[in-house]
């Protein structure tokens, strides 16, 4: 029976029919409840150990504070196991597959975590004098060089702080480009399956936001993006390859008509990873790019970021970069361009997007998975994303609708829709089944531009197994969602949470945690 | 190439699958002129986890790292001693290689914590609610005054001189394009605040009024007043916090009258890391939760009445809202904002308590010792652990001449305001709890020769 049992025992079975009882605890074995430290911490505990102050007279202006803060402290056994019982409660691609479009879910390597806490680069503060930090410069140098050569651009701005932040600078280049010449348009062009990040950059810097269609086969519509140019615009935003998963195969010929009609082309690079090494952005005519180090090079998301999206910029924008930058000298000795230098060497700046030097921590996760790969891995690592996404959209397209996939392949993320469900079933009870069955759910409503989104972006470090197995699993519960099971409707079933009610959380927002007293002296 | 796990053989079963002859069939759409042909040439090829790390180690050893040395830099980043147990937890998986958490069924593990992130920074600012966070502090004190001018509908925000310059730049850079004017000065080296500008400034277009505190100088001032004159104007009082460990020893903002609290958590988990990541703080008033930029972290019950956490408030967020959205903030500083949680609750009220005495006590001992050295003067009155000297000669070249004998000694007025000859003797020193006697010692020394 259990040959690994070589004791001769055997364990009582029991009947695998019967309906689990509830716990004492709430808990189900591995399946842990846990606290908000503010039920089980005390302001009287502590899990640091501190050298006692001496004991002098204050100067703090006779701004002490008396009142209790309301902290709770934990020693370090109780922090401990509180965080590690909460992670259990995440999905993450250490655990399995995550293959969310447009977010690019890859493994983390660890090696990037261990280059990124090396003291020289974890353990100095970023104004210390440049002549003690010459490694740390090297790095955004040395990672500055390679995004110039795979996208085929002329400078880069290093200090975004994320893919949006990236935008805005892009943006803000633009917006100085076009001041320096006493040009004052103020309408950027956005295809309307643009990230909700695109309009929001833009209208952040002050600019009126207009939509532009999409064709059919899920492409910006040139002649209608041509149609609209003219002297109030000052640019579009482009994504390639776009949020269907698609390359804009007019991108060539959108940049030239923008640049014909005197504005500037924008490339959203979310989804640099399905074309780094195969295709530079440069080569299509782009004036700027943001590329997301959390998405492209690997480094991890960390539940929300940080992430770090340096900006690629054509000759034409170059100047309007901003500040602070590193500049390296030709004895090899590096040094920054703050605004002490910047009327000598970048007077055209639009100026500071950040306190300091960006995300020097992400530049050498970044930079190390860069060099690990170098550029023959980098092309394969675009091929395989490609190639994985392929395989799943032809392996599910007879079950789920593929809207375009019909006009040929597509790149790094495969797109379906709701279409062909049962009544009163859709795209989020497809996500929640795929809990079940162990996954993280697809990007779901989104691109806006198809109902019932589901975009797949499996990336290039998923096997052949694991993407098999996803595939086994979307096709069965996409066969439960046509049949209208409606066990799908309550799933998941088997996560730490059943479907958390959003409307209540959104109607009587509770953000943050109150004493049960003070509750229920505010009602 | 050990990050990926497809063979040879797989990727021709799987483009036979397809129905591909060869991977250039799968990139048609892209034209031939745009096709390269292979590896970027000129470029290095793939290397090995050992040939990377040695690359590094060569490049980190160029450094001088704040650990090895006398450290006294302060000014928007500081060295506070980070517990083992944070690093080791942000670095478990399931933390690190999540994403936002989008499907709150199997990501209450961040959701949760997300949201004691934001009732601890709320507590500690003295505020009613806080976001899920921001990309640092100088992003988030931009954010807060654009989020002033949508709730009072002006556009004048008034700067106080004490505010870090390169938060004011970046407030700068963002009003050269949104139509706001900003209302500036530098700061004087001396112990009076502007706080008589501010007043003065304060009208009925005023949208807002920003103050650091401690500011740039490590002066701390009372808010109450400002705040009164702010709100009589219809204006709002934004304070900026960049070293939030001082509020385990001196009032909170919130609680002299401040609508909108923002700051750097860099202090508490996060590490200097050469200024990024960092994690920006954000919390307000109640009643202006609707004008928020950035995630919000609310809880909720699921379908069985569990008690559950959720992002919520979505509407005001560009995934929803696109170009009307209160920002166009989407990735944030989420692991960031684990470690200072964690942080937090390991040192508790108790710890942060100790921690800001510590620092203060420390700090009031190094200014009496550094003020010992013949024509060095301590510009403050007040301070929580980093004060101004005001050296007899210009403060950069001693920093460099500092920085030769391995002391890493403060931050030059010169480096911060360059140009500025009235500041130019000035300097900037921060005393944590990681420093000791001895680096006292070796750096007043140092400084006595120098200035010799």
């Amino acid at each position: 029976m259990n040959a690994i049992n070589q004791s001769g025992w055997k364990p009582e079975m029991g009947n695998a029919g019967e309906t689990a009882p509830a716990t004492y605890t709430g808990n189900k074995a591995l399946m842990l409840e846990e606290a908000l430290i503010f039920e089980i911490g005390t302001a009287a505990t502590t899990g640091v150990d501190l050298a006692d102050a001496p004991k002098v007279a204050a100067r703090l202006g006779n701004l002490e504070r008396h009142r209790d803060i309301g902290l709770p402290g934990l020693s370090e056994p109780e922090t401990v196991r509180h965080y590690t019982r909460l992670s259990r409660q995440n999905y993450a691609i250490d655990l399995g597959f995550f293959p969310l479009g447009s977010c690019t879910m890859k493994h983390n390597p660890r090696l990037n975590e261990k280059v990124a806490r090396m003291a020289g680069f974890a353990d100095v503060h970023p104004l210390q004098p440049v002549e003690t930090v010459q490694g740390a410069l090297a790095v955004i140098n040395e990672l500055a060089m390679w995004l110039i050569q795979l996208t085929g651009m002329h400078g880069v701005a290093m200090t975004p702080k994320a893919g949006a932040h990236g935008e805005l600078c892009g943006i803000l280049c633009i917006k100085a480009a076009l001041a320096a010449r006493g040009d004052p348009r103020s309408v950027i062009l956005v295809p309307e399956s643009a990230h909700g990040t695109n309009p929001a950059s833009a209208a952040f810097a002050g600019f009126s936001v207009e939509n532009i269609p999409a064709t059919s086969e899920g492409r910006v519509d040139l002649a209608a993006l041509t149609a609209r140019l003219g002297p109030d615009v000052a640019g579009v935003m482009i994504t390639n390859p776009n949020t269907c998963g698609l390359f804009e195969r007019d991108m060539k010929a959108i940049s030239d008509a923008v640049h014909a009609a005197g504005g500037y082309v924008y490339c959203d690079g979310a989804n640099f990873n399905a074309i780094v090494g195969r295709v530079r952005p440069g080569d299509l005519g782009i004036d700027a790019m943001h590329i997301n180090l959390h998405k492209t090079f690997s480094t991890p998301h960390g539940g929300g970021g940080p992430g770090s999206g340096p900006v690629v910029l054509s000759e034409a924008l170059s100047p309007y970069g901003p500040l602070p930058y590193t500049a390296r000298h030709a004895d090899g000795h590096y040094t920054l361009i703050e605004e002490e230098t910047a009327q000598e060497c970048h007077p055209h700046s639009f100026g500071r997007m950040t306190a300091f030097h960006g995300q020097m921590g992400m530049f050498t996760r970044a930079l190390s998975y860069i060099m690990s790969h170098g550029a023959d891995g980098l092309r394969q690592v675009a091929e395989d994303a490609v190639l994985n996404a392929n395989y799943i959209l032809r392996s599910l397209e007879d079950v789920l609708e593929a809207p375009f996939a019909d006009s040929g392949p597509c790149m790094h993320e495969a797109l379906f829709s709701d279409n062909g469900l049962a009544d009163g079933f859709s795209t989020l009870d497809i996500a929640k089944g795929l809990i079940d069955e162990g996954y993280h759910p697809m990007t779901v409503y989104f691109p806006l531009v198809v109902h019932g989104a589901m975009l797949v972006e499996p990336t290039e470090t998923e096997s052949k197994a694991t993407l098999d197995q996803f595939i086994g699993a979307l096709r069965s519960v996409a066969e439960r969602a046509k049949e209208g099971d409606p066990s799908l409707k309550s799933a998941p079933h088997h996560a730490p949470r059943r479907r958390l009610d959003e409307t209540q959380a959104a109607r009587k927002p509770v953000l943050v945690w109150r004493e049960p007293e003070q509750l229920v002296a505010a009602e | 190439m050990r990050y990926l796990p497809l063979t040879p053989s797989d990727r021709q079963a799987m483009l036979g699958a397809i129905g591909a002859k060869s991977i250039d069939d799968l990139f048609v759409d892209v034209p031939a002129q745009a096709r390269l042909d292979g590896p970027i040439r000129g470029l290095p090829n793939h290397a090995s986890e050992m040939a990377v790390e040695r690359h590094f180690s060569t490049l980190a050893r160029k450094n001088m790292t704040a650990s090895q040395h006398p450290f006294f830099l302060g000014a928007g980043a500081y060295k506070h001693h980070v517990p083992a147990s944070v690093d080791h937890i942000i670095q478990r998986g399931e933390f690190l290689t999540a994403y936002t958490p989008y499907q709150p069924e199997i990501a209450q593990g961040t959701l949760q914590m997300l949201f004691e992130f934001q009732t601890q920074v709320a507590r500690l600012f003295g505020c009613d609610v806080a976001n899920a966070s921001m990309y640092d502090g100088s992003t988030a004190c931009w954010e807060a005054i654009g989020m002033a001018g949508r709730i009072t509908k002006r556009t004048k925000a008034v700067l106080s001189s004490g505010l870090h310059p390169h938060y004011v730049s970046v407030a700068k850079t963002m009003a050269q394009y949104t139509g706001d004017t900003l209302d500036t000065a530098l700061p004087d080296l001396s112990a009076n605040t502007d706080s008589v500008r501010l007043l003065d400034a304060i009208d009925g277009e005023t949208s807002c009024v920003v103050v650091q505190y401690p500011d740039i100088l490590g002066r701390i001032e009372d808010l109450s007043a400002i705040a009164a004159k702010a709100h009589e104007h219809g204006a709002l009082l934004i304070a900026v916090v960049t070293e939030p460990v001082a509020l385990g020893a001196i009032k909170a903002p919130g609680d002299m009258g401040a609508d909108i609290v923002v700051g750097e958590g860099q202090s508490l988990g996060v590490g200097l890391q050469f200024g990024g990541p960092y994690v920006g703080l954000f919390a307000c008033k109640e009643k202006f939760v609707r004008q928020m930029p950035g995630r919000l972290c609310g809880e909720t019950v699921d379908a069985q009445g569990k008690r559950g956490f959720v992002l919520t408030l979505s509407t005001r967020e560009q995934h929803i809202r696109r170009e009307k959205a209160t920002s166009n903030i989407c990735t944030n500083s989420g692991l960031c904002a684990l470690a200072f949680s964690v942080h937090l609750t390991l040192l508790g009220e108790k710890g942060l308590r100790g921690l800001a005495q510590l620092n203060h006590a420390l700090a009031v001992q190094a200014a009496d010792r550094l003020t010992q050295i013949a024509g060095v003067e301590l510009v403050n009155e007040s301070f929580f652990n980093e004060f101004t000297l005001k050296l007899p000669t210009e403060a950069r070249p001693v920093v460099r001449a500092l920085a030769d004998r391995e002391i890493l000694g403060g931050v030059s007025l010169g480096r911060l305001y360059p140009g500025t000859d009235a500041l130019s003797k000035g300097l900037v020193v921060a005393v944590t709890e990681v420093v000791t006697s001895e680096d006292v010692e070796t750096f007043a020394v140092a400084l006595q020769e120098i200035l010799a």
